[in-house]
């Protein structure tokens, strides 16, 4: 269950091959952010721009999972409930869209608070199960309430203006107003993890009867933890809202919490970049197949399976496993 | 001179400006976005892209001179991917109209696109009346049915025919609960009364309380205000009861020809329904059908028969116009006459729905079925002008009240 962030480890390394490592790390971070701003010139801007939120919904939710082992399965409540808050402040109360995805995000805490506080008090199955059902409550709740609109959703959200000036109408400046969001919670999970915190998580992921002896209150971290991926889930929930301006049932159903699952584990559980390969490939395949006239769930699962079965680390996990494996 | 020469050019100018600006690309694309997986699939899915086939080939393949190209996604009952996929449609490919989309939700998202683009939508898949009511759109339509006419269709014709109370058996959500009340109206309006009503959660396995307790309050008339799973559970465990084989009977609001052969016949004989078209209704509807059966291997729905129909209408409409230019488009289609096998007596009003005949049907009893798909008596013809909403109520703010 070891495998780790890129170059995470403190291990000692012969001077040249650490600095081999790390130019190549820095040349390949610098790639990675080239293709992020100029990829909209080739690639239709929305597509990316909901790849990007179910990345960073998928990142939100591998925090809790890869780096504290806790499973949730009812992430969906959070990134949906947050969906609906969201476009409800944009289209009703006029809320700017910054400030509709931070009241989306604390919509989202909060509900985190009660579900984690609920649910971290078991583990394993019992969790999830908990997870589960509080979530199927809060998908209740979005079917009766009425300002939810039951099936129809919620729709015509306005995408607004950015500090008043930004108009989010145009494709492009919506793409990089994602990209922005998703970088800041990318990187708010990266610190996260590097940090003395991240580590006692990843000790209570190790053994926490250890992590208990050593003085740590577990539950605490885990609460933590907990609440931080609802968080996050719910700014990706709240964006994905502004998006495609609306929020709907889909977002908040169950499927959608088995489905960042899915996307966790093809990309590879508790890398940093593993989830957000999973999201792009699923929301590729989910676009890329509803015009070829094949069953999308059927194919989806196939490759669900032919993933776990030839790359059990998940395709990130797999490189990663690679690379470090040829290096001494 | 100087002046008129002035003129002249800027004539000249938007002459030519217009004439490149007629069509959105070389051929003229319409793109047929349904379920092609989930729930939806049998009702619309392949089926409508087959309607949709027959409708351009019927029409010679071109309209103004360009071939015509059909494109065609799953939207997999998701919001979003069928937000996306339309918006592409409409941004990189340019597509000029997009058509069928069932599931109110994604319906929904679609017309909100196409109304800020200025893009044909023809609605036949969903049946939310929202879409020509306050969320209503000046080059939307919806084409088939929708949940007004179904269950006011209902509801008025079964009064006429001696069912005087009625008991609902209702979902509880927002769909459920507004068709319970526009029925419930046109009924207590026709001089018939309500006995009572109770409401389920979405997605109920077990009727049996609801059904014992409608089936006690004696009431002639048993109304299924909901949808999907839910009708076809309410249906099973009401042949089990034998509710139908007494002096009462059950009315599905929204039920469909493929429910039916879900259900099968045993199940489903003697369920009161209204619908928008039946294959076997005269030799107009069975001559198309035929043609339909052949490609498709099943009998067209009303979906199918509702999406060949619009097409058709619709490059009439380009052709007149010569352009595919969505408010102008939308406007001819309102003003050319509309007659053909599926919309009989049609009319297409500000708001967008296309009122046409309804039929009030009621399901075979297996003995009197021929075999698969001959499923239907119809009772009687409703006329549009009763199933269908006068605009002015419907809360479109493109119309006047």
């Amino acid at each position: 269950m070891s495998v780790d962030a890129p170059g995470g480890g403190g291990r000692l390394l012969p001077q040249s091959v650490a600095s081999d490592r790390f130019r190549m790390r820095r040349v390949m971070i610098a790639l990675v952010i080239l293709a992020a701003l100029l990829a909209p010139l080739e690639v239709y801007p929305v597509f990316l721009a909901k790849a990007l939120c179910f990345g960073l919904f998928a990142c939100a939710f591998n925090l809790l999972i890869g780096y504290a082992g806790l499973l949730s399965f009812g992430h969906a409540a959070f990134f949906g409930g947050a969906a609906y808050v969201a476009a409800h402040a944009a289209k009703e109360w006029g809320v700017p869209p910054l400030a509709a995805v931070a009241l989306g995000a604390v919509a989202a805490t909060l509900l985190g608070a009660v579900f984690g506080g609920l649910a971290i008090r078991r583990q394993g199955i019992y969790f999830a199960m908990i997870t589960l059902a509080l979530a199927q409550m809060v998908f209740f709740l979005a079917v009766q309430l009425p300002f939810t609109h039951g099936e129809d959703g919620i729709q015509a959200v306005p995408r607004g203006t950015l500090f008043g000036f930004v108009s989010l109408d145009d494709n492009m400046s919506m793409y990089y107003f994602v990209l922005a969001i998703f970088s800041i919670g990318l990187a708010v999970i990266y610190r996260t993890i590097h940090s003395p915190f991240g580590q006692v998580l990843k000790a209570i992921r190790e053994n926490e009867p250890r992590a208990i002896s050593l003085g740590y209150r577990v539950d605490r971290y885990k609460l933590a933890a907990f609440v931080m991926s609802a968080t996050l889930a719910g700014v990706a929930g709240g964006t994905k809202a502004i998006v495609f301006q609306l929020a709907s049932l889909t977002d908040i159903q169950w499927q959608t919490s088995g489905e960042v699952i899915l996307m966790t584990l093809l990309g590879g559980l508790g890398t940093m970049f593993g989830p957000v390969v999973g999201a792009f490939l699923v929301v590729v395949l989910e676009n890329g197949l509803a015009e070829s006239g094949l069953p999308v769930s059927v194919v989806t699962g196939a490759i669900f399976v032919v993933c776990v079965l030839l790359f059990r680390r998940g395709l990130v996990g797999e490189w990663i496993g690679r690379v470090r494996a040829r290096s001494p | 001179m100087l002046r008129q020469m002035l003129c002249a050019i800027a004539l000249v100018g938007l002459g030519s400006t217009s004439a490149q600006a007629q069509f959105r690309s070389d051929t003229l694309k319409i793109g047929v976005l349904n379920d092609r997986s989930g729930i939806y699939a049998d009702l619309s899915g392949e089926g409508s892209v087959v309607a949709a086939q027959m409708a351009v080939e019927d029409a010679g393949g071109k309209v103004a001179g360009r071939p015509i190209q059909l494109l065609s996604a799953d939207h997999q009952n998701k919001a979003d991917v069928g937000a996306n996929i339309a918006r592409q449609w409409i941004d990189r490919d340019g597509v000029s109209m997009i058509i069928d989309v069932p599931n109110s939700g994604v319906a929904l998202a679609v017309q909100e696109i196409t109304r800020e683009k200025q893009i044909i939508f023809i609605a036949s898949g969903p049946g939310s009346s929202r879409l020509i009511g306050d969320a209503c759109s000046p080059t939307g339509f919806l084409w088939t049915y929708n949940t007004y006419a179904m269950g006011v269709g209902t509801g008025g014709a079964m009064v006429d025919r001696g069912g005087s109370s009625w008991f609902f058996i209702t979902a509880d959500y927002a769909f459920g609960q507004s068709m319970q009340q526009d029925t419930s109206q046109i009924v207590v309006q026709k001089g018939g009364k309500i006995l009572g009503s109770i409401k389920h959660p979405l997605n109920t396995a077990d009727f049996s309380s609801f059904l014992l307790q409608a089936q006690s309050s004696g009431a002639k008339v048993i109304a299924l205000a909901n949808a999907g799973a839910d009708t076809t559970n309410a249906i099973k465990q009401a042949a089990e009861f034998g509710i139908t084989h007494g002096d009462q009977q059950l009315a599905g609001l929204l039920v469909f020809d493929t429910d039916i052969d879900a259900l099968g016949l045993a199940t489903a004989q003697g369920l009161i329904l209204t619908t928008g078209f039946y294959w076997d209704f005269d030799d107009q509807t069975r001559t198309w059908s035929a043609r339909f059966e052949k490609r498709h291997g099943a009998e067209p729905t009303m979906v199918q028969a509702g999406v060949y129909s619009a097409i058709r209408h619709y490059l009439k409409a380009v052709e007149a116009t010569g352009t595919d230019d969505g408010p102008k488009v939308a406007a001819k289609m309102r003003e050319l006459p509309l007659d053909d096998f599926f919309a009989r007596h049609a009319r297409i009003e500000a708001n967008g729905a296309v009122s046409h005949d309804m039929y009030l049907a009621q399901v075979k009893a297996p003995g009197e079925s021929k075999g698969r798909w001959d499923y239907l008596k119809i009772l009687s013809t409703i006329p549009g002008t009763v199933a269908f909403q006068k605009p002015e109520n419907s809360g479109c703010k493109l119309v006047a009240p």
